[in-house]
């Protein structure tokens, strides 16, 4: 069997991306929580506040360090396995990648030691002020990778000379049609991804009566914020979709399953779509929904995958379901943020067992409804990977050979799997000895700046003075 | 209107970030090269706790480096890369397992040695791909057009596994005499005897690589034996440094053994950039062939003299915060 160096990297760069998306979005939503906590721990001296910030700044620590080491791959993957593409477009990707690291890179690394071991050694104010510049310097990173992104997607401000992209504008480039859409999209995603892990962990303690008065103060603060940042996320997602719309009718058409250009498109719930045939199978769907939700009119025109040759069309099904899955999602939380409102009158939510299984479940629902977004994004606008202008077969390295990406294909999947089960097992650690464990505080000062020391949860099972979490239940 | 040399600027910026890079990263995988052979598990914290507060940051340098050379030079990003692939596999993934060991280690009993062991070897591959890297940079690279051409193992010759040899050497001098400055007692006597010992290997492959180097490339060669005599005190400059490592060493000087093996990478460096100038790629391609455009190396110049110095003063207040002598039993964890 002939190996297809180009089908493997795009293998390789949705593995890589994948497995790093999943940190960053929880890190961005959590530092905010973190300086939020702080805030309010310095406004009002209630030592709940820091008690809650001291945990999840563990978490954080563990989680920022998985990303930051998955990350440093990515940041060569455009020169090994597309080198014609980087080639193409350093003029405008390299600054933007090389101010996300002076700007935010270093912002974070500046802050992030005094926000995990400062607390006895800055005055309060000073630490509070790490803990905002943290969360900044999360949303700056975002900024630049969002940018860049969408620059692909909807490239702006430039013109080719000799197959090489030259910036005629920065502000058009930076700030192209589709980034501030996206910009949004993912900031309210991050902030969900961090409200329904802190939701899920939260009502995980108090099913097991554990720290009840501060986890019942955590759950609180993210149903109020599931309740007004889910339905957002539906408005600013309409937007995005009309962004889309405009710019990248393909997309559109794979999303919503649709093959004819017409109006009176249904909203198809389920479809087999099968790009043999050009067609959908086993179609069900509202009449005219999909005309109304794009166009806002009941026989608005929605264009069609057979507007553009075969070979230029995505592959509709991953586009298709994951579209649908993310959507699923989204509508689930909102529902979670609704019924914990009906449920908020006299704390009910608290006694209430099932929510709180159903928060628990929820708590991994955002990283899938993430992942699937990006998808939808990314695998949308195949084959292209600078909209319209370059396709991935012309940006794949020309030395690359198949037995190449395929080595280290599974080179990284090997060592992802080592080093990330390793850390995901410790994270689980951290969150199974819990709020409780507060103590070493007056060791903290000697630790040094980095990540995961923060955390000081033994390694292993069975050393530490925690109980057996069988014997916990019925608290 | 082109005011500025750019490119001759960002050659400048980036030549030092990378200096910067190997100096300060280089202690710290150094560390890790020489974490197997330690006299005792309590010496291997000792070691660990004396890199510990920094490594963080001293890698950063690395992510700056290419994130810098794609803006700047794009033609160096887009041809060493691929030509590199498995090189640079290697060196990320000696980088990945080596920075988790440091966070997991000193949380782990029973698995204690598996994170030694990965400590040890992600700074030893790591290590070595880098010499590599430079090897693979004097011997020049298989280009048509701008686009590398070569195979995936074209790299690897003799002569690179020589240059990733000598730079396991070098980061291990650069590992003993750190420890040197930053310990006591028992483990410091054990850096203080290593230390000769790798100097030599030092000197010795640093010297096959200077006499092999004018005949892997016809101008390295006219360089050096060309009227340009001038460029001799680097060499000489070299060996005083390694003098000086020597006399201090002998004289039980704690903090000179580092400063003057710093020295001696400086001076090795500025030959090296000599010999190659200013080809980046070579043997084909100058700094201002491989430049990318000069709206953007302008547009990424005014944001790094801002920000950069900020950067600097941080990572120099960091080693303020950590100076003084690691203690066993008194670690950061």
């Amino acid at each position: 069997m002939e190996l297809d160096p180009l089908l493997l990297s795009r293998i390789q760069f949705a593995f890589v991306v994948s497995f790093h998306a999943i940190f960053p979005v929880f890190t961005i939503g959590l530092a905010s929580y973190i300086a939020v906590l702080e805030a309010l721990g310095f406004k009002t001296g209630n030592p709940v506040w820091l008690k809650l910030s001291g945990f999840w700044t563990k978490v954080f620590a563990v989680v920022f360090g998985m990303g930051v080491v998955s990350g440093i791959v990515m940041s060569f993957q455009f020169g090994t396995n597309w080198s014609n593409f980087a080639q193409a477009t350093a003029n405008f990707l390299g600054p933007v990648l090389s101010y996300e690291v002076i700007t935010a890179f270093f912002l974070e690394a500046a802050f992030l030691g005094v926000l995990l071991f400062g607390r006895n050694k800055v005055p309060a104010g000073v630490h509070l002020f790490a803990a905002i510049m943290v969360a900044t310097g999360t949303f700056i990173s975002s900024f630049w990778i969002l940018s860049a992104n969408s620059w692909m997607q909807t490239p702006a401000g430039f013109e080719l000379i000799n197959g090489v992209f030259h910036v005629t504008s920065w502000s058009e480039a930076i700030f192209n049609p589709s980034f501030p859409y996206r910009f949004m999209h993912m900031g309210l995603a991050s902030f969900l991804t961090g409200s329904f892990v802190v939701a899920g962990v939260s009502a995980w303690y108090i099913l097991r009566g554990r720290e009840v008065e501060a986890n019942r103060k955590a759950l609180s603060m993210c149903l109020w914020l599931i309740l007004f940042i889910a339905p957002a996320q539906l408005v600013v997602g309409d937007f995005h979709g009309l962004s889309t719309l405009e710019h990248q009718p393909t997309k559109v058409a794979a999303m919503e399953g649709n093959w004819e250009t017409s109006s009176n498109v249904p909203l198809l719930l389920f479809a087999i779509p099968d790009q043999e045939a050009q067609t959908n199978h086993f179609e069900i769907g509202i009449p005219s929904l999909a005309s109304m939700i794009l166009t806002h009119e009941w026989d608005g025109v929605v264009p069609g995958l057979k507007d553009v040759p075969r070979e230029e069309q995505p592959p509709v099904a991953i586009v298709f379901w994951s579209f649908r899955i993310m959507v699923g999602i989204g509508t689930l939380m909102i529902l979670v943020g609704l019924t914990g409102l009906a449920l908020r009158r006299g704390g009910r939510y608290f006694q209430s067992t099932w929510f709180l299984q159903v928060l628990r479940v929820m708590s991994i629902a955002p990283f899938i409804a993430v992942l699937t977004g990006w998808f939808v994004t990314e695998v949308g606008r195949a084959p292209w990977l600078v909209y319209g202008i370059m396709d991935q077969a012309a940006a794949v390295t020309p030395s690359l050979t198949g037995g190449m990406a395929l080595f280290t294909l599974i080179g990284y999947i090997v060592v992802y799997a080592l080093v990330f089960s390793a850390g995901v097992y410790y994270l689980m650690r951290v969150l199974y000895v819990g709020l409780e464990d507060q103590d070493d505080e007056e060791h903290e000062a000697d630790r040094p700046a980095r990540p995961l020391s923060a955390a000081h949860v033994p390694f292993e099972y069975g050393e530490d003075k925690h109980r057996n979490p069988a014997k916990q239940g019925g608290h | 209107m082109e005011l500025f040399d750019l490119p001759l600027i960002w050659a400048f910026i980036i030549g030092f970030g990378i200096i910067m890079y190997v100096l300060m990263d280089g202690f710290d995988l150094g560390v890790g090269i020489l974490f197997p052979f330690a006299p005792s598990e309590g010496d291997r914290d000792t070691m660990m706790n004396s890199v510990a507060p920094v490594w963080d940051g001293n890698e950063t340098w690395l992510v700056l480096g290419g994130a810098g050379l794609l803006a700047a030079f794009p033609m160096v990003y887009t041809i060493f890369l691929p030509a590199l692939y498995i090189g640079v596999f290697l060196l990320l993934a000696g980088l990945i397992f080596r920075g988790v060991a440091f966070e997991f280690r000193f949380k782990a009993r029973t698995s204690r040695y598996l994170w030694n062991w990965a400590f040890a070897g992600g700074s030893t591959i790591a290590s070595f791909a880098q010499g590599a890297v430079v090897g693979a940079y004097i011997q020049g690279f298989n280009t048509v057009d701008g686009v590398y051409v070569g195979g995936a193992l074209d790299w690897l010759t003799p002569f690179t596994v020589l240059t990733g040899l000598g730079m396991l050497a070098g980061y291990s001098l650069l590992g003993s005499t750190w420890l040197i400055m930053k310990t006591e007692g028992r483990l410091q006597e054990w850096a203080y005897r290593i230390t000769l010992p790798l100097l030599a290997a030092v000197l010795i492959v640093f010297g096959i690589i200077s006499v092999w180097t004018p005949f892997v490339d016809d101008l390295v060669r006219e360089r050096w034996f060309s009227n340009l005599t001038v460029i001799w005190v680097l060499p000489v400059l070299t060996l005083l440094c390694a003098f000086q490592i020597f006399r201090s060493v002998r004289n039980r000087f704690e903090g000179m053994p580092f400063v003057a093996t710093m020295g001696l990478f400086i001076t090795t460096y500025l030959g090296l950039v000599v010999s190659r100038w200013p080809y980046v790629v070579p043997p084909e391609y100058t700094l201002w062939d491989a430049a990318s455009a000069y709206g953007s190396q302008m547009f990424l110049l005014l944001g790094t003299l801002l920000v950069v110095p900020i950067v600097i003063t941080y990572t120099a207040w960091t080693y303020w915060v950590f100076r003084g002598k690691v203690r066993a039993g008194e670690g950061y964890h």
